[in-house]
């Protein structure tokens, strides 16, 4: 299943795990960012209502 | 419709609440379709060998680098002209994405470039100005967070994403524009009779749109997050005042 990189595998594989962790803590960043922001909304909505 | 009513918060909340949930999927079917694609069911380029693989990471992440800014001028010329929040907050959102676009343009590039050119980096005029681009967004974002005054802080970025136009499109065009270098000249054209041949256009192709829709779907998602922020700070500073 594996393709045959030859003597470019470092090159290839790093190019590609490089990537893959880049868009990964971008999209889990961005996720745990949205989630943070609505949570504190919500909070201060709360607090302003009731307050 | 207006495109204008998506001026509006609440409004621009409403589609982007509707779009996301089509936008995700999207985006993962053609990125991992893509990629996985172009890794395992491609076969070796003549000359480049295994290396070739990895154009379906540079050439879209080097596209949304550059257009990312320029997506970033048009909400920062709306903000400039319209005074519109959610043009200027989304500009500020498309940063980040932007940026981690530069990185993987620039890693993969360094890893493209020492086995093809024998060197990881070189002060060829495409590259400079790729780099000098991401100084401009790292320059942007910390902008953002320097200074507490929104509106102030939508103006000074606004005129500085101007300023970084400049080499957003110097890094398009500086192949063409100094006849040196390392780097060559575009792969994929949209006016070009004919691309890299259709074995490794289609899955690039692939990729890119991926890219593209992974771009729109982060950006409207941290657009968002930006909205809700700039409310949570309105209602902090009513309730000092009162």
């Amino acid at each position: 299943m594996m393709p045959d990189l030859g003597k470019y595998a470092f090159y290839v594989l790093s190019a590609y795990g490089v990537s893959l962790v880049c868009l990964g803590a971008l999209i889990w960043g961005s996720f745990r960012r949205a989630a943070k922001a609505r949570a504190q909304l919500a909070e201060i909505e709360a607090r302003t209502k009731h307050g | 419709m207006s495109l204008w009513e998506y001026a509006n918060p609440v409004k621009f909340m409403r589609m982007a609440d509707r779009i996301l949930p089509v936008l995700w999927p999207l985006s993962a079917i053609l990125l991992v379709g893509g990629l996985i694609w172009g890794f395992f069911f491609t076969p070796d380029d003549f000359r480049q060998g295994s290396s070739v693989k990895i154009i379906y990471l540079h050439v879209p992440s080097a596209l949304m680098a550059i257009n990312g800014w320029l997506m970033m001028l048009v909400a920062s010329l709306i903000w400039i002209v319209r005074r519109h929040h959610v043009s200027a907050l989304a500009a500020r959102a498309a940063a980040p994405v932007g940026a981690t676009m530069t990185v993987i343009a620039l890693a993969t590039g360094a890893l493209w470039g020492q086995p093809m050119w024998g060197t990881w980096w070189v002060w060829d005029p495409r590259l400079t100005s790729f780099l000098i681009l991401f100084l401009f967004y790292l320059g942007y974002m910390a902008l953002w967070v320097a200074i507490e005054n929104d509106d102030t802080a939508a103006d000074l970025t606004s005129i500085l994403c101007l300023v970084g136009s400049v080499f957003a499109l110097l890094s398009r065009y500086a192949v063409n524009l100094w006849n040196q270098g390392l780097h060559q000249g575009a792969t994929f054209s949209v006016d070009a009779e004919t691309n890299i041949a259709p074995v490794f256009w289609y899955p690039a192709l692939a990729a890119m749109g991926g890219f593209i829709l992974l771009f729109i779907a982060l950006v409207l998602l941290r657009t968002q997050t930006e909205i809700r922020l700039r409310r949570a700070r309105a209602l902090i500073a009513r309730e000092v005042v009162e």
